[in-house]
């Protein structure tokens, strides 16, 4: 469960990205982020994420309150969130298997449990075949699932996908989006910023859209209602 | 924290370190300068100190008594310098006696002497030896000013000179060194620098996943130590082998009346234990100072 209430965001610059958010995201929900460039969508999903601290209001993830996070607690708070980027952030040296072990690996985790947990989550997004290619062997949509797999390799309650399916073809997309509904299913909160009306206007979801740092409309199967 | 955590800390330094091959070479170089300059000041200030402390031990305050003093004058003169509360031990020497040492201290030369044992020309005095060799120049005025003394001296004039050109060559090493191990350690940090951004992407993917920041630091930790580790081995090499020969050369300076340096054993090794220990701290600063601000994420 995600709650915010008030939050105000502004970066050092003097940008003010939120200007009063109160929102609350269920347990298993699936939910997009919509609105213009620049309307707040990712340093919405940043906060979440505890990767900026707002000014004002008070977040809760998971009944903890993150804005009284101590730095040494946010990386133990950060592995129970998944995050997935437009731009897949691999490493392009490691192969599959290596890129999403990685994450394991970085937090202790043993040998054992790492390599039953990879093998689990490649079959997972279907990728078991290419455990020994290197990114750039890759298709931008098998990228994207490498991405998905790692975020979600640790089980974590909540997964943020900040535009995941921005740099697809609409075919990969809708791949994307079959695994993000299949990881949703299973029990795990998605909050998924995009600028796909196709994407938001079929897979029918929780809508909440954004302009000018606040939430300016907030439905259940909402509809993209943007033109592009 | 796991074996396996540690094992993968230390591959990642020691890839680092492989990897920019130039600046690595470049802070190895610094800290190897550093160090032999550390090594060998030390070595010169501690056996400096060592001969000037040894010297002063041996200091000792001749008061030589007037010939026209009478028994109870010399009597009262004992009384006084004893009453000195900074006086370890007052000994009486006869002018016989003195003589006896001169003629033996001389060797060769001192048989020419002989011929004084009939009508010597020495004086008798008392050997005055204070409880804190550094009283020593205090109590020297007191006793001359004293009756019935004709002249007082002793052994401190050079012990002096030594201690201020030690001192003085302590503060210009102090100087030359904080320099240099601020030039080593900036040249590390920045070798360190380079490698953090070579894996910029790759530390932010490790937070993004959630690991630690102590983690995300150890193998630099480790990259600084191998550099200030890898930096010690020369210095440490030409301190043992120089100092070896130096000791076994056997270099006594005869004006410091024949005092042996430090030996090798254990002061070379010590020598080598702090410029390991110099080396792996300017290694260990330097990845510290270049780590710091790419962890506030
Ligand atoms: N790191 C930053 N420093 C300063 N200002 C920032 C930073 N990141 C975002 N902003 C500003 O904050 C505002 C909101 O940005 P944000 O990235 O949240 O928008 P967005 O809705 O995700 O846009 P887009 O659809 O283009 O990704 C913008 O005006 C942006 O310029
Ligand atoms: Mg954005």
């Amino acid at each position: 469960m995600i709650e915010m209430q008030d939050v105000f965001m502004t970066y050092p610059n003097g940008v003010v990205a939120l200007n009063g958010i109160s929102v609350k995201i269920n347990q298993a929900e699936f939910v997009y982020i919509v609105g213009h460039s620049g309307a707040g969508k990712s340093t919405f999903t940043k906060l979440m994420f505890r990767e900026e601290v707002p000014m004002k209001g008070k977040i809760t993830v998971n009944d903890q309150d993150i804005s009284k996070l101590k730095w040494k607690d946010v990386p133990y708070f950060r592995r129970n969130i998944g995050v997935v980027y437009q731009d897949f952030r691999l490493l392009p040296k490691l192969t599959v298997y290596e890129n999403i072990a990685f994450a394991l690996e970085v937090i202790e985790e043993t040998p054992k449990n790492i390599r039953k947990r990879v093998m689990k989550v490649l079959d997972q997004v279907g990728l078991k075949n290419k455990a020994r290619f290197i990114p750039d062997e890759l298709s931008g949509g098998e990228q994207q699932r490498v991405a998905i797999a790692r975020a979600i390799v640790n089980r974590p309650s909540i997964l943020i996908a900040d535009e995941p399916t921005g740099n697809l073809d609409p075919d990969t997309s809708w791949e994307i989006m079959r695994i993000l509904e299949e990881i949703n299913s299973g029990g795990t909160t998605i909050v998924m910023a995009t600028h796909s009306k196709e994407i938001v206007n079929t897979v029918r979801k929780r809508v909440i859209a954004m302009e000018d740092g606040i939430i300016v409309r907030d439905e259940h199967r909402g509809e993209y209602g943007y033109e592009i | 924290m796991k074996f396996s955590t540690l094992k993968r800390h230390f591959k990642e330094g020691a890839r680092n370190t492989w990897r920019n091959s130039w600046m690595t070479i470049a802070s190895i170089g610094a800290v190897t300068t550093t160090l032999i300059l550390v090594g060998v000041f030390l070595v010169v200030i501690l056996n400096l100190n060592h001969i000037a402390n040894k010297l002063e031990e041996d200091v000792q305050i001749k008061a030589l008594i007037e010939l026209t003093a009478e028994q109870t004058d010399v009597d009262q003169l004992e009384a006084d310098i004893k009453a000195i509360p900074k006086v370890d031990t007052v000994e009486f020497l006869t002018k016989e006696e003195e003589l006896e040492n001169l003629i033996e201290s001389m060797g060769e030369q001192g048989q020419a002497w002989t011929l004084y044992e009939q009508d010597n020309p020495l004086n008798d005095a008392f050997v005055v030896q204070t409880t804190d060799p550094l009283d020593t120049e205090d109590v020297a005025s007191q006793i001359e000013q004293m009756e019935n003394i004709k002249s007082v001296n002793f052994g401190q004039d050079y012990v002096d000179k030594l201690f201020t050109f030690n001192q003085y060559a302590r503060n210009v090493g102090l100087v030359l060194i904080f320099a240099l191990v601020f030039t080593a350690i900036f040249l590390i940090s920045n070798t360190i620098k380079i490698t953090i951004l070579a894996r910029k992407k790759e530390i932010g993917i490790m937070k993004l996943v959630g690991a630690t920041n102590s983690f995300i630091r150890w193998p630099f930790f480790v990259e600084g130590m191998i550099l200030g580790i890898l930096g010690s081995i020369l210095p440490i090499l030409i301190i043992l082998i120089g100092y070896y020969y130096l000791e076994r050369s056997g270099v006594t300076i005869q004006q410091f009346n024949f005092v042996q340096i430090l030996p090798f054993n254990p002061f070379a090794f010590q020598i080598a234990g702090i410029i390991v220990g110099i080396g792996v701290c300017i290694g260990v600063w330097g990845s510290l100072m270049s780590v710091r601000k790419f962890l506030k994420v």
